[in-house]
């Protein structure tokens, strides 16, 4: 009864509220974070502009994940391992022909095919299977590069050959503006993209795939595609990546940084551009963090474990306090304001 | 053909180990419809108590009792800690707080015995027995399966055999209506988180001594390959987890010794893959009814 009654006062509620807070168009958003990195690029000191160029890095595939696992329901913990293909393409064909757009182009193709094959696989399992499917894909990476041992070169991993940056500029900047360019892009393709018919089929397969059958969506299309486009996402990701760190091995996308990407994109906020955005700089933020704390108290097993524990806090803490993630709390304080006005 | 046989019975050894594990993961699935990720955390952590304990009274089986004791406490605070507050609204919010506790675990194991191998010992030899030249099975492989077929009988018994058990598989069925019935479905809850990692720390102590030691990390593939046995088997089949667990067990053995170890997760990767194209609810799943 309470359901049945209390549902025209919230409908009546939300609806001016949608029109209060019309939304404005990506392509006005975007441009005003590229305004706003560029400025920043300029203020902020060296290192900073290296975290600043890593956070854009996440950032393409968080919000790719975000994609996939908050608008339609799918989970994957296997985001590591797509990553590690672009980076691994990225430097193989860097070291080949050194043609840096072509690497991209080529880092991208890889992921995406990658992404099309597990993504027909993972359309027909639901839940915990595909979990499990993903998790497997996971602790893959290592075992790959250390039986193609001539190709990968095990453990050790490949180095990147790059062309430095034009000379006016710092190294640091350089790779801040790139992995900007490259996050916004496909943030903005994003955006675009799941405002459309095909974010509707996204939401509409994850909130009940019987009704959207009904309604005439294509279940199984929806969910490769929503894998694939994630996956590209991926692949820009782990060729930043390997482009920031100038090389590559198995030691830069363990278990965790599948744990942790997942744990980014539910932190920020599930289903929310915006909430990719900030689990991408809580990645880099609180190792940093956690780091330098560490150092603080001089202790060397402080360092590396402390970033775990607050991490898992965090994320523990907000799915029982604020299952919306933080990109929901500033909406959550303002309707407690209002309600207890 | 004699090392055919040896790894076969090597993979059974193994393989019982994931079976174990398998069953734990089951349990909870069936009680409370969480896949608990953190089981392997829970596990390595109560092989650090055996070891604390081990180390400091120089008895093997001290720290095997410990483990296990600590395994009940574990599960029991984990469940009515933080489980039991986790939104049910989606199957994410399990999975993400369990993934959250994994990493409590590992950071504060980190901290206070460090990220390295700490070497473990093993109460019986290694040494595998010869048959006419032929390598079989060591005595340690012996108690393994003689430690999981007492787990796997006494599981049995208890949820075939005993009231508690009759009132753990209603409050799993039907909660509401064994509530009715003055099941405490909470209670059965906590007793099924505390039996699970129970079992789930005795699968880890079997299994780190033959792997490179205890380390925070050391259940990590170790969950996985269990994770796929349990997948393989069927999530909601107890029977599906033990077979599963064999399966994935006797494969993983066949690969390490016929191609190379590196390959192993590879193995079980495809293994998921098939199976699951074929199954997608695993091979001991009933089938679902149509949805449209």
């Amino acid at each position: 009864m309470t359901a049945i009654e209390a549902r025209p006062e919230t409908g009546a509620k939300a609806l001016p509220e949608a029109k209060r807070r019309r939304r404005v168009h990506p392509v006005i958003v975007i441009a005003a974070a590229a305004v706003l990195v560029v400025v920043l690029t300029y203020v902020l000191p060296p290192f900073r502009n290296y975290q600043l160029a890593t956070v854009g890095a996440y950032f393409c595939v968080t919000a790719g994940l975000t994609v996939l696992t908050g608008l339609n329901g799918q989970l994957s913990l296997g985001h590591g391992a797509l990553m590690a293909t672009g980076a691994y393409t990225l430097a193989l064909t860097q070291n080949k022909w050194e043609n840096l757009p072509v690497s991209f182009a080529a880092a991208v193709l890889v992921t995406t095919l990658l992404g099309a094959i597990i993504g027909l696989a993972a359309a027909r399992l639901r839940g915990p299977y595909l979990a499990g499917l993903t998790l497997a894909v996971a602790i893959v990476v290592p075992s790959v590069t250390s039986t193609f041992d001539e190709t990968f070169n095990s453990d050790q991993g490949l180095s990147v050959y790059l062309n430095p940056p034009p000379e006016q500029y710092p190294m640091e900047q350089w790779q801040a503006w790139l992995c900007w360019s490259a996050a916004l892009v496909v943030v903005l393709l994003l955006a675009l993209l799941v405002r459309g018919r095909f974010g509707r089929d996204l939401r509409a397969v994850r909130d009940d795939e019987t009704a959207a059958k009904l309604a005439g969506i294509n279940i199984a299309r929806t969910q490769v595609l929503a894998f694939v486009v994630s996956a590209a996402c991926a692949g820009v990701s782990g060729a930043l990546f390997a482009y920031l760190a100038q090389s590559v091995s198995p030691g830069a996308f363990p278990l965790t940084l599948s744990l942790f990407l997942v744990m980014a994109i539910v932190i920020g906020g599930l289903g929310s551009l915006f909430g990719a955005l900030w689990g991408a700089l809580l990645l880099v933020v609180l190792p940093t963090l956690s780091q330098s704390l560490g150092e603080q108290a001089g202790s060397q097993r402080l360092e590396g474990n402390l970033a775990l524990i607050v991490f898992g806090v965090v994320l523990v803490v907000v799915m029982l306090a604020a299952p919306g993630g933080l990109a929901s709390i500033p909406s959550r304080i303002s309707r407690l304001i209002r309600r207890n006005r | 053909m004699s090392e055919f046989i040896y790894l076969t019975f090597d993979g059974l050894s193994r393989g019982l180990v994931y079976a174990a594990f398998a069953l734990a993961l089951v349990l909870i699935w069936r009680a409370a419809r969480i896949v608990n990720f953190a089981q392997g955390a829970m596990a390595v952590s109560t092989v650090y108590v055996a070891y604390s304990v081990t180390n400091a009274t120089g008895s093997y089986w001290l720290g095997f009792a410990a483990a296990l004791l600590a395994g009940l406490a574990l599960g029991v605070t984990v469940e009515r800690v933080v489980m039991r507050f986790v939104d049910h609204s989606s199957p994410l919010n399990g999975v993400v707080v369990a993934l959250g506790l994994v990493l409590i675990i590992q950071g504060v194991l980190g901290i206070v015995y460090g990220n390295e191998f700490l070497p473990f010992a093993t109460p019986f030899s290694r040494d595998a027995f010869e048959v006419g030249g032929v390598a079989m099975l060591s005595r340690y492989d012996l108690f393994v399966f003689a430690a999981v077929g007492t787990v796997v009988v006494a599981l049995t018994l208890l949820f075939t055999r005993t009231a508690i058990g009759l009132r753990m598989r209603a409050a799993a069925f039907a909660p509401d209506v064994s509530r009715l019935l003055g099941v405490s479905v909470g209670g059965m809850l906590t007793l099924g988180w505390a039996l699970a990692a129970a079992v789930g720390s005795l699968a880890a102590i079997l299994v780190v001594p033959t792997e490179l030691g205890v380390h925070p990390t050391a259940m990590d593939v170790v969950f996985v390959s269990a994770f796929a046995a349990a997948v393989v088997g069927g999530l909601d089949s107890p029977i599906g987890a033990v077979v599963g667990g064999l399966i994935v067990g006797v494969l993983l053995s066949y690969v390490s010794g016929y191609i190379d170890v590196t390959v192993a997760p590879m193995a079980v990767l495809a293994l998921l893959v098939v199976v699951l194209l074929g199954r997608p609810g695993g091979l001991f799943s009933s089938s679902k009814a149509r949805v449209a």
